[in-house]
């Protein structure tokens, strides 16, 4: 994917699997966005091979956008629009390609029964992405798009949007791909997870395999007569075990915390951008000679 | 079901439902009201004077004239300002995101317009009927000339305000179409006989649509002994067929292109980024 002369996109390769919840992680400015949107056929690419439910997205017709959900970040539209007028209205429109889901079962699903004859510009601003969500899903799509689903949301509305997405993915079989800075969320809801820095894929897979190829280190907090200990290692169990043989009874209070995908993630680009910067001064060097 | 039917059918819904929240809506309804209240105060005001050469009351015959007006600008400039609107909000993205949706949109500002047009006309003619004298209802002639001069000016100006609401990058910036329409409205003889300005005026004034739906009204609503001071005396039906008939071919041929090519380029960050600017303006 190209911008003028600059390249933001080179080298996103992944697949997605039926029924799966892929997170694709990045800092700002490393093309999720562009990703996601040349996927939602939004977008056109300058290059390269993309197949969305087996058809290229740039030549998708109105029966692909049918199989297609996509949970846009609103803003004021539709805001004389009420919740249920909306969706019984949008739902119409998917009649043709299956079955729609029903209004009231939607509305509840994303926990907007109380709701459902405010104004979409009566809704505060969690209620609203819930809107959104229950737009994005009405026409029961087999792939989902959230771009940033549950920014400015609260503890509890979160909670609940994970809850739906995982009841999307177990229940109904939808494919999800999710863009997101919450590195929590990613680590609940996702089954693979797509590291995207300077515009090229730079890790996939689960959260786990993701720390154990990082190999990052777990830290160890124990007491001893009163005292903390904190201990970084990277063989965890064998310390621990060299722990007990030399203090035995006097350990308390052991803990071991293994890298959190928060710290595997910002190892991951901060490495990439080292060696981003050691190519490009390379290329520098190359150039002044 | 026939998806495309199914899409056309969901337009029509659409426009329906827009139509019960723009006129159940305090704000939209003022903003119809208003400028139907000052123009009938405007044209009371005139009913004492006659026009020139005449025993006819200024005020009868400005009725028409602002009828047709009032179709141009529900329909070109209503268009082109929702358009940039719900272009910068989203509206038209959700409608991208939808499978036909971008049909039903379009279907459902036709039905929509259409509406607001037909009111908009509604709320001047009928306490018109009673303020002004001498305006010719009596005849089913005239009430058909009505409809056909109403639905060929839709269709002439509609297609005009799809293309400018789609070449605006924001409503804000609409105010520069606003001033050159205000100007046609001042030549193109409603307030005053255009066989009063000098010719050269009197041709610009004929290129565009603004001065043949006036025409069209006044035909249909006046008397037929008013030809008298219009141009060659005569109502010259084919010429407003005619003249309305080509901005409808070249709206019609050039709005989808126009309209399809807006559309491609929303995305997401397309409507993020208008966001992100208008904020900024509010901030």
């Amino acid at each position: 994917m190209r911008y003028g002369t600059v390249d933001v996109l080179r080298g996103v390769t992944f697949h997605a699997n039926r029924g799966e919840v892929l997170a694709l992680l990045g800092p700002n400015g490393a093309g999720k966005t562009t990703t996601i949107e040349i996927l939602e056929g939004f977008r056109m690419r300058s290059a390269g091979e993309v197949s969305v439910l087996g058809t290229d997205p740039a030549a998708g017709d109105e029966a692909w956008r049918a199989r297609i959900g996509v949970v846009l970040q609103s803003w004021r539209d539709h805001s004389k629009w009420r919740v249920r007028e909306l969706l019984q209205h949008l739902g119409t429109y998917y009649e043709p390609y299956g079955k729609p889901w029903n209004v009231d079962q939607l509305v509840a699903a994303v926990g907007l029964t109380e709701h459902a004859h405010k104004k979409a510009s009566q809704l505060s601003g969690g209620q609203r992405r819930r809107l959104d969500v229950a737009i994005g899903i009405v026409g029961r799509p087999e792939l989902l798009f959230l771009d940033e689903p549950t920014a400015g949301f609260d503890p509890h509305a979160r909670r609940e949007f994970h809850d739906l997405v995982h009841r999307l993915s177990d229940l109904d079989d939808t494919t999800i791909l999710l863009t997101t800075h919450d590195l929590d969320e990613a680590e609940k809801l996702a089954d693979r997870i797509l590291v995207l820095a300077g515009g090229t894929i730079i890790a996939d897979g689960s959260a786990d395999a993701l720390s154990r190829r990082m190999a990052t280190e777990a830290e160890v907090r124990w007491s001893r007569d009163g005292d903390l200990f904190v201990h970084s290692t990277s063989d965890a169990t064998g310390f621990v075990r060299q722990l007990f043989a030399q203090y035995g009874q006097e350990i308390a209070d052991l803990e071991v915390r293994r890298a959190s995908l928060e710290d595997t993630y910002l190892a991951l680009v901060r490495d990439f951008e080292a060696g981003d910067q050691e190519a490009a001064a390379r290329s520098f060097e190359k150039r002044n000679r | 079901m026939n998806p495309t039917a199914a899409a056309i059918r969901a337009g029509i819904r659409r426009g329906r439902i827009e139509l019960r929240q723009t006129f159940t809506n305090f704000q939209d309804l003022w903003g119809y009201l208003f400028p139907a209240v000052a123009l009938l105060v405007v044209m009371t005001l005139m009913r004492g004077s006659t026009i020139p050469g005449t025993e006819f009351s200024r005020g009868t015959m400005t009725l028409p004239s602002v009828l047709g007006v009032s179709v141009a600008f529900s329909s070109l400039v209503n268009l082109a300002q929702i358009l940039t609107i719900e272009r910068e909000d989203g509206t038209l993205l959700r409608a991208k995101a939808v499978p036909g949706g971008m049909l039903g949109y379009l279907v459902g500002k036709i039905v929509m317009i259409s509406g607001t047009a037909l009111i908009n006309v509604a709320i001047v003619l009928v306490p018109g009927v009673f303020l002004f004298a001498g305006l010719d209802l009596g005849d089913v002639g005239a009430w058909l000339t009505l409809l056909w001069v109403l639905v060929l000016g839709l269709v002439a100006t509609m297609p005009l305000g799809a293309i400018v609401g789609s070449l605006f990058p924001n409503a804000r910036n609409l105010g520069a179409v606003m001033l050159p329409i205000m100007g046609l409205v001042a030549i193109s003889g409603i307030f005053y006989p255009i066989t009063g300005f000098p010719e050269w005026l009197q041709w610009i004034a004929q290129v565009f649509p603004i001065y043949w739906l006036g025409l069209g009204m006044r035909s249909a609503l006046l008397p037929d002994g008013m030809q008298a001071v219009e141009i060659s005396e005569s109502w010259r039906h084919w010429e407003t067929a005619g003249v309305l008939g080509v901005w409808a071919v070249i709206g019609l041929v050039v709005a989808p292109m126009v309209l399809r090519r807006m559309a491609r380029r929303e995305s997401g960050s397309s409507v993020a980024a208008r966001r992100e600017k208008a904020l900024q303006r509010i901030a």
